[in-house]
């Protein structure tokens, strides 16, 4: 899980490349490279789902904004039923009565006033009835104010009854200060000519009727003739015959709905009828926030939907760019580590060939002069004139001697690039040993470097590949001595193990690696060196060539103190796989 | 006992010749593997000490010819190279091979050696 989990940590981020020249750079910037896939695939996944709920949220609240708008207008439609109801029940209880009087009997007071009673019984909030002539003039009225013979032939509701046959006023005050309408029909008579039965009705019931409907809070409903003059008292504040602040609707003979905007409460749903036959407009007024309050539900769920998915595909995106993204880096890590491997082996064979290249060149002339002071020394020892002078064979023998330690170094030279690309082989680890710090020797006696070897005389050779333990060696020692001071020590130690296994310690006592960088120092291009020519690679590769060698390494560290390398070696290779190793041709 | 030095070091060789005839070994020498092969022409020897490396023919080949010569002729290698074909070549005839600067007493020792093996009729 945790390795796992480690795949999603964005390692391409910090790491960077230490090699120079084109080959050692990344194929890739892998910022930019995860940027954009984070980018295009965030695009095409979040898009859709974009769309997808733009066009819901859509979809959703037209839906819910047209099931209001007929609701409304459905409440409209209803009203406008009941309140032409109302009328229509008067209106037909006039037209009954024109027809079951006759006019003597209908202007006759008593009968008139009994017609009033039974009107008020059944009806209620009627308080006059009168009857007019076709001159205009009131011949008969029961009510509480004295009109009869009054003439109304210059009026305008006279007039349209006259023309209509009907007349429904609209709400007024009158003499009894009470709101009130007037409905008036003509009859014709039997001489051809005309009456007109008028009566006053309180709107109080109309009033009963309209606070009934369900409107809610904020709703309100209005009844108001042409002018925008309300006839019946609104819900809220308004009184008849105060003008509304909603501009008069255009008329159309069906139940219409449209959208208002106030600048105090916001928005509206308005639903309004003209009520044929009657100069009353019905307007039915609902606040669009209280309509919806679903939607706002809904609208929200959409937005929560909507921001968990940008979630879930960012988490997800972003993971797997972050995933894929870093095995490339790896991959490209890795390619880089190899060329490094591959140069620091050409180096090392190079170093190896010119090495042998001189020694060799060296080695002739070495061996005239070799030859000659031998020969000057058999003159010497086998001629009676110089046998017995000191001083001569004194210098021939240091002449010897000094070509026999020339003779030594270019021995050592020739024998560590032989060793150099051999594979297993039976392995004496003192003598590899020695070889190695041979070469560090005058380096160690100038800066006064004691050097301790301590093998156990019970290991036996076994089979190794010497040229790699030569190089293991060489870069352990190396680092010690980069590690140490004037007068530091380095002890070179290796016992037997009962599991069949050498165990070999490097130890100096040198500045030492701080714990935080000693989990790193195997990592290839990790060095603390690297304004000095270090390259972040000797360790790395001496972790490779152990493990190539079926060995293992491990590191302990006080700063200040020391460090110590343990290297463990098996002693028989049967299990060892030989990698494939890269070698440039000579 | 009669030995053949071949080395392409005239000083060298011309010089390793007198110390041992001072140590009582007739040697004769020569630079190239052509002088060498018309000597044993005319002249037998009990072995020859050859260098590895010398230009137009080398040690190792010279030694088969020598080999052809004189059936049973000994060699000893000098070699001042230590490159992987010379190490392999004096790997397989241990005895006789040895890296320049040489030691007097070792190569007299490596020729008693080898003519012990001779009057033995072993070797190679």
């Amino acid at each position: 899980m945790k390795e796992l989990l480690k795949n999603f940590y964005p390692k391409f981020l910090w790491g960077g490349s230490s090699g120079k020249g084109p080959l050692y750079q990344h194929m890739f910037n892998y910022s930019r490279l995860w940027r954009s896939a984070v980018m295009l695939t965030a695009l095409s996944a979040i898009l859709p789902l974009l769309a997808i709920t733009w066009f819901d949220y859509n979809v959703t609240r037209k839906a819910v904004e047209s099931d209001t708008m007929s609701r409304t207008s459905r409440t409209v439609s209803n009203t406008k039923r009941t309140i032409s109801g109302f009328l229509l029940e008067r209106k037909s209880a006039l037209d009954f009565i024109v027809h079951d009087n006759t006019f003597e009997e209908l202007i006759d007071p008593a009968r008139l006033e009994k017609i009033l009673e039974n009107l008020q019984k059944s009806f209620g909030g009627i308080s006059d009835i009168g009857v007019i002539d076709a001159t205009g003039r009131q011949i008969a009225y029961v009510g509480p104010y004295s009109l009869t013979d009054k003439n109304y032939s210059g009026q305008e509701w006279f007039r349209q009854v006259v023309d209509r046959g009907i007349y429904i006023s609209e709400v007024f005050l009158g003499f009894r200060n009470v709101p009130h309408l007037v409905i008036a029909i003509s009859h014709e008579l039997p001489n051809g000519s005309f009456s007109i039965l008028r009566t006053a009705i309180d709107t109080d019931q109309l009033n009963d009727q309209m606070t009934t409907l369900e409107l809610g809070a904020q709703g309100n409903a209005f009844i108001i003739n042409t002018q925008g003059e309300l006839q019946i008292p609104a819900r809220h504040h308004e009184k008849t015959f105060e003008k509304i602040a909603i501009p008069i609707p255009p008329f159309s003979p069906s139940t219409e709905t449209l959208d208002y905007h106030d600048p105090y409460e916001g928005d509206f749903i308005i639903g309004y009828a003209y009520v044929p036959d009657t100069p009353f407009i019905l307007m039915i007024a609902k606040n669009k926030n209280e309509l919806m309050k679903s939607w706002h539900k809904t609208r929200v769920e959409i937005l929560i939907f909507l921001s968990v998915g940008i979630l879930i595909v960012m988490v997800g995106v972003i993971g797997f760019a972050t995933f894929f993204v870093n095995n490339i880096y790896i991959a490209d890590q890795r390619r880089i580590k190899t060329l490094h491997q591959v140069e620091y082996s050409n180096k090392l064979a190079s170093i190896g060939r010119l090495a042998a290249g001189v020694a060799h060149e060296i080695n002739n002339p070495l061996a005239i002069i070799n030859e000659k002071s031998g020969l000057i020394k058999d003159i010497f020892q086998f001629s009676d004139k110089y046998a017995k002078d000191e001083k001569l064979t004194g210098l021939v023998d240091a002449i010897h001697n000094s070509v026999a330690r020339c003779g030594a170094i270019t021995k050592q030279l020739l024998s560590f690039a032989r060793h150099m690309d051999v594979s297993f082989q039976p392995v004496k680890l003192e003598t590899i040993i020695r070889d190695v710090i041979g070469f560090l020797g005058k380096e160690a006696e100038y800066r006064n470097i004691h050097i301790t070897i301590d093998v156990a005389k019970n290991i036996p050779d076994f089979e190794s590949d010497r040229g790699k333990l030569q190089q293991v060696f060489l870069n352990l020692f190396n680092n010690s001595f980069a590690a140490m001071t004037e007068g530091g020590n380095l002890n070179v130690a290796a016992s037997l193990m009962k599991d069949d296994r050498v165990r070999l310690t490097v130890a100096d006592n040198g500045c030492g690696i701080p714990e935080k960088d000693l989990k790193k120092i195997f990592e290839p291009f990790f060095s603390t060196r690297t304004r000095t020519g270090g390259t972040g690679l000797g360790l790395s590769i001496t972790y490779s060539l152990i493990q190539e060698i079926g060995g293992a390494i491990e590191v302990s560290s006080t700063p200040g103190v020391g460090t110590r390398f343990v290297i463990t070696l098996p002693l028989h290779a049967k299990n060892i796989k030989e990698k494939p190793h890269a070698h440039t041709p000579g | 006992m009669r030995i053949l030095l071949v080395d392409d070091e005239e000083e060298f060789v011309a010089t390793l010749a007198e110390r041992l005839s001072l140590r009582g070994i007739t040697a004769d020498w020569v630079t190239n593997a052509h002088d060498a092969e018309n000597l044993v022409n005319t002249q037998h020897y009990d072995l020859a000490v050859l260098d590895v490396k010398m230009p137009k023919v080398g040690g190792r080949e010279l030694k088969k010819i020598l080999e052809k010569k004189q059936p049973g002729i000994k060699t000893i290698y000098l070699t001042g190279h230590g490159s992987e074909e010379d190490y392999q070549a004096g790997s397989a005839e241990a005895e006789f091979y040895l890296m320049k600067p040489i030691n007097i007493n070792d190569l007299i020792r490596k020729i008693n050696d080898a003519l012990d093996r001779k009057a033995q009729g072993g070797g190679s």
